[in-house]
């Protein structure tokens, strides 16, 4: 019983960094930017949020911190293809080259050192219920935003103007051009957004889930954020859940090899996490037709306006 | 409307000039429109009317001139700010969101409102009112084109517009659209409601019109009622010379087909995309074939799968002259004579950032011989690409310029020429006159008659019934994929083959409905 709570605990803290950049990237490519760069700004992020926690030893400022990081750095991004209207794939690649490396640079004297990590949730009672406890009420603080996010994120998408705005912007550019909306100060929102998120999950990473700062500890997570959203046909909820099957297939991983000690070469067990993240994704949204159709129709397009 | 002198115009602009790098686009340009009156702008292509219809809603601002709104003069900074006064849009390009709803579509047009049910309450409301019947929840790529006309026209009508613009509402309509669409307007028009309407289709501005301002190389050379005056009189306003005589569609030839199609089907690779169903068709020297059906309805399939850019798996399901190349691609196809003219004449015609002289050598390069031991044969290239530009009075700074440069008519000139000296033995023309003033218009059908006169196979693909009735010996109605059976053209009339465009076929028509429409 305690190693499946233990199980189901760990894959909630492993899935919140990708639920959280997953959930930025989604609104970045929903106003039709294709940011590649997720895992230089989750760097960014993280190093930011470890350094300054550090420097001041508060996880609050630290916090926001990352996020501050990841938006400076998307902004980059944002001035470089929506202003000189830069290659977006390229712009990416080249923001997640230089996100390992001017995260390196940042966090060149903290390697090493070690942070207590952010507070968890305490309520007294609530908190020591048996198995519901420490599965729902025992996380840091970041858990709780990433699935609030997802909520606030699928709400605003479908429920208000401004959601629905900018899935026009991703949709048509030109028309939402023609009809008068500011495209590219929307996608410079939504990049920044996107930032912000990114930042946050690295500061997830950085104070939280191991609570230190080492080079690359991001280890991937960006990309595997940026296919979470494909697979997931830009939809909040399918982020979220292809974000817990990833995360639970990789406490399988790490649990299942010591608790099952079967004969099993341990590489196909680290496999797992990313076949059945796609599998489960590819079933859910099988029909490619509809996946093709609800891709944001600009989706990476470079918008000029004209008049 | 007697009263109209006296009362004070509702829009009124004065010396609107223009000028782009190159071009005059508007030079002091003269324009009032009164409430209530159905205003027809009637221009060439380049003639200046996008322009100066930009100005009115604000995408432009023009570099000289005033604007009066009910004898204010005001600027618009912006199409929000048009929209404010009570201006708007209908495009002819609809600045529709495809994988939206309709009702979507109408918020993101009203600033200040959310697709709620209340939204989609007056949508309903007002397409009752109007005519225009619509179905809030559809999805955009469901709909036809006239549904979709509906849904701009739906979005203008919410905002209570004094002043409707509308930008070509007819070229993608079949005939009976175009009549709902007329109802629509003249009740628009009697509640006190200006429209301007731009178009270049003569005989419906004498319908619809009580006004017409003619511009001609961004000027106004004429005011008028079109309702007094002749179609060849506003063209001749309209072009500042005589229209040549149309060609004269003839016999059908009896010579036998170069082109034998069969049993023709094939499911469309595009989600929103036409399956093709059982097309057959007999294409034979000599003749101008026309395909006419309204857009969306096969025609961009039917032309891949003649191409070869689509291919079947049945080889004899084509027959060029009794070989069968139903599994053969287009460059398979072009050297056996069958050259293609595609519709999107940016991207699929030409390489837009490409200059003349590559995109000559791009389907010349066989039947012209461009090529030696696989070198580009430079000098013979641009002589090529020379004489297309001289033959077809292609305007253009040299056959260096890209093909991005030219204007949507002059590029057409140069495609269709591209393809008709090569002399092919059967040639297919998507739309050769879309978007392409009239006297080029009139240039490339005396063109594509001319090359049928000497023993080529002609097949037009077009919306536009006029030039079928005109230049085609047959004709033939696509309408969901399945193509009719195609008929001479002196013995059918244009309400026949409106009702084939709105699917009623052949076949299952009822007789009494045949006869309604006559």
């Amino acid at each position: 019983m305690d190693v499946v709570v233990q199980i189901i605990v760990t894959t909630i803290l492993a899935s919140t960094p990708l639920i959280l950049a997953a959930t930025g990237e989604l609104v970045v490519e929903r106003s039709g930017v294709l940011n590649l760069g997720v895992e230089g700004m989750m760097l960014i992020g993280a190093v930011c949020a470890f350094v300054v926690t550090m420097e001041t030893g508060s996880g609050t400022l630290g916090v926001f911190a990352g996020m501050i990081g990841g938006v400076v750095i998307s902004l980059v991004f944002a001035v470089l293809t929506l202003v000189t209207l830069a290659n977006q794939v390229a712009t990416g690649l080249a923001l997640t080259i230089f996100g390992i490396g001017c995260s390196a640079l940042i966090g060149v004297n903290h390697v090493g050192r070690a942070y207590s990590g952010l507070p968890k949730l305490d309520i007294p009672g609530i908190s020591d219920i048996p198995v519901l406890g420490p599965i729902l009420f025992r996380h840091d603080p970041l858990v709780y935003v990433g699935v609030a996010m997802v909520a606030a994120v699928w709400w605003f998408l479908y429920r208000t103007k401004a959601g629905l705005v900018l899935r026009a912007v991703g949709e048509s550019h030109d028309a939402a051009h023609a009809i008068g909306y500011p495209v590219v100060a929307i996608r410079f929102a939504a990049v920044a957004f996107g930032g912000a998120m990114s930042g946050l999950a690295g500061a997830h990473l950085s104070l939280a889930y191991t609570p230190m700062w080492q080079e690359q500890m991001s280890a991937g997570r960006g990309w595997i954020a940026l296919a979470l959203v494909v697979f997931a046909t830009w939809r909040p909820w399918r982020v979220l859940l292809g974000a817990y099957v990833f995360g639970a297939m990789r406490m399988l991983e790490l649990h299942g090899q010591s608790a099952l000690s079967l004969n099993i070469p341990s590489q196909l067990f680290t496999m797992l996490p990313y076949v059945a993240t796609i599998v489960v994704l590819v079933i859910i949204s099988r029909d490619a037709m509809r996946v093709r159709a609800s891709a944001p129709a600009c989706l990476g397009q470079p918008f000029h306006p004209r008049g | 409307m007697t009263a109209a002198a006296t009362r004070t115009p509702l829009l009124q602009l004065s010396g609107i000039t223009k000028r782009y790098p190159g071009c005059l686009a508007n030079d002091s340009v003269d324009l009032t429109v009164m409430p209530g009156e159905i205003h027809a702008l009637l221009g060439e292509n380049g003639a200046g009317k996008s322009t100066l219809v930009k100005t009115i809603y604000g995408v432009v601002q023009a570099d000289a001139g005033e604007i009066r709104w009910r004898g204010e003069p005001i600027t618009i900074a912006s199409p929000n700010a048009a929209r404010r006064l009570g201006i708007g849009m209908v495009f002819q390009h609809f600045s529709l969101f495809e994988g939206l709803t309709v009702l979507d579509n109408v918020a993101l047009g009203l600033p200040g409102r959310s697709a709620n049910r209340a939204l989609a309450k007056e949508i309903l409301e007002i397409s009752r009112n109007y005519g225009l019947p619509l179905d809030p929840q559809r999805e955009v790529h469901t709909l036809s084109v006239g549904e979709r006309q509906r849904i701009e026209i739906v979005r203008c009508l919410l905002q209570d517009p004094q002043l409707l613009i509308m930008d070509e509402p007819t070229s993608v309509l079949t005939p009976q659209e175009v009549g709902e669409l007329f109802r629509t307007l003249r009740t628009l028009s009697a509640e006190g409601r200006a429209i301007l309407y731009i178009s270049h289709k003569l005989q419906e501005i004498r319908d619809l019109c009580e006004t017409a301002t003619i511009l001609r190389m961004g000027r106004v050379v004429a005011n008028c009622d079109p309702r007094r005056e002749t179609t060849s009189s506003l063209a001749q306003m309209m072009l500042g010379g005589e229209l040549a005589p149309p060609g004269v569609a003839g016999d059908p030839s009896t010579a036998p087909p170069v082109l034998t199609i069969r049993g023709l089907s094939l499911a469309s690779a595009d989600r929103f995309g036409i399956d093709l169903e059982d097309i057959a068709l007999d294409i034979r020297p000599g003749e101008v074939l026309g395909v006419a059906g309204v857009a969306g309805n096969g025609q961009i399939e039917l032309l891949r799968a003649l191409s070869g850019e689509t291919v079947s798996d049945r080889p004899d399901a084509i027959l060029f002259q009794g070989e069968p190349i139903g599994h053969l691609g287009p460059r398979a196809r072009r050297a056996r004579g069958l050259a293609v003219v595609p519709e999107e004449r940016l991207g699929h015609a030409a390489v837009p950032a490409m200059s003349l002289v590559e995109n000559a050598l791009l389907t010349g390069y066989g039947p012209k011989r461009l090529l030696s031991a696989g070198m580009i044969r430079t000098g013979e290239t641009r002589r090529y690409a020379e004489s297309i530009v001289a033959d077809f009075d292609v305007r253009t700074a040299g056959v260096g310029a890209a093909a991005s440069s030219l204007s949507g008519g002059n590029l057409q000139k140069f495609v269709v020429g591209r393809e008709i000296l090569q002399e092919p033995k059967v040639l297919i023309a998507s739309q050769p006159t879309w978007g392409v003033d009239a006297g080029a218009a009139g240039a490339i059908r005396r063109a594509l008659r001319a090359l049928a006169g000497r023993g080529t196979a002609v097949v037009v693909i077009s919306q536009d019934l006029d030039e079928l009735m005109e230049i085609s010996d047959r004709i033939a109605v696509i309408n969901v994929g399945r193509l009719s059976e195609p008929r001479p053209t002196r013995s059918v009339t244009v309400e026949e083959i409106g009702l084939l465009m709105g699917g009623v076929h052949g076949a299952d028509a009822a007789p009494e409905l045949v006869e309604a429409a006559q």
